[in-house]
């Protein structure tokens, strides 16, 4: 069954408008009266994306199909890609420069905080192509 | 207690967010680093930070926190207090450090919440 959709561009050289589809999407789960745990782990893991998206691939874009059963994230960037998936899931693992961690990101806590707040994840990506990231949460 | 009770305990200056100085908080967090609040905030509803930036107000958003406070005098940007108006979100600043400033809050009866 098809659900509502919408697309957000990520703009990966602004990153104060970093957060800025997470935001949206957030406003738009709570006037079609999404439970506000489902909200908070919705923008939670795409808040990490976005940034991630920002700091590590030059921005790209973010696709979420909603229906009655599930909320369905993909984001998609153009980047430099992940070279070990599996390290990169590790907590505290990180290659964010340190200009990044000055504003407050680069932890290496967003992919395995992503995947905590949702149902489903899974990473997809090539060196030097991109990376594409699918993420569902259930609302039931 | 509330967040006008945080503003006194703190002698901290209110940026914005008049409006919900009464909402009551139980639970805050101290932290600079906005992967940690992501990561690991749950109920707290007052984010002690000496981060400035305008994702320092989106991260607290996201967590649907209600009040940010900016330890060590720091002072926002006309961004970041635009932001929080839209939200509805208090901004309050202080002089006092973040150990203080969070030791002052627990004396008076907010906690942290659970252990990680």
């Amino acid at each position: 069954m098809s659900g509502l959709k919408w697309t957000f561009e990520v703009d990966g050289n602004d990153f104060t408008r970093a957060g800025e589809a997470s935001s949206s999407l957030k406003k738009k789960l709570r006037a079609l009266g999404v439970s506000p745990d489902i909200i908070r782990r919705v923008s939670i893991a795409l808040y990490e994306g976005e940034i991630n998206m920002v700091i590590h691939a030059n921005g790209g874009t973010i696709d979420v199909e909603m229906t009655p059963e599930r909320i369905d994230m993909v984001l998609k960037d153009t980047g430099k890609g992940i070279p070990d998936i599996e390290q990169a899931m590790q907590a505290g693992w990180s290659t964010a420069a340190d200009e990044v961690r000055s504003l407050g990101f680069g932890a290496g806590m967003g992919l395995p905080n992503m995947k905590k707040n949702t149902d489903e994840m899974r990473i997809e990506s090539t060196v030097g192509v991109g990376t594409t990231v699918y993420m569902t949460i259930y609302l039931s | 207690m509330d967040v006008r009770d945080v503003m006194r305990v703190l002698d901290a200056e209110l940026i914005c967010g008049e409006d919900s100085l009464d909402t009551e908080v139980h639970e805050a967090c101290g932290s600079d680093m906005m992967s940690d609040v992501l990561a690991y905030v749950k109920d707290q509803a007052v984010l002690l930070t000496g981060l400035v930036n305008i994702q320092t107000v989106r991260t607290a958003d996201m967590m649907d926190m209600v009040c940010i406070v900016f330890v060590r005098g720091k002072k926002p940007d006309e961004d970041m207090i635009a932001l929080a108006k839209r939200r509805g979100m208090v901004l309050l600043r202080t002089d006092h450090r973040m150990f203080t400033a969070c030791g002052l809050l627990w004396e008076n009866g907010l906690r942290g919440g659970k252990s990680v």
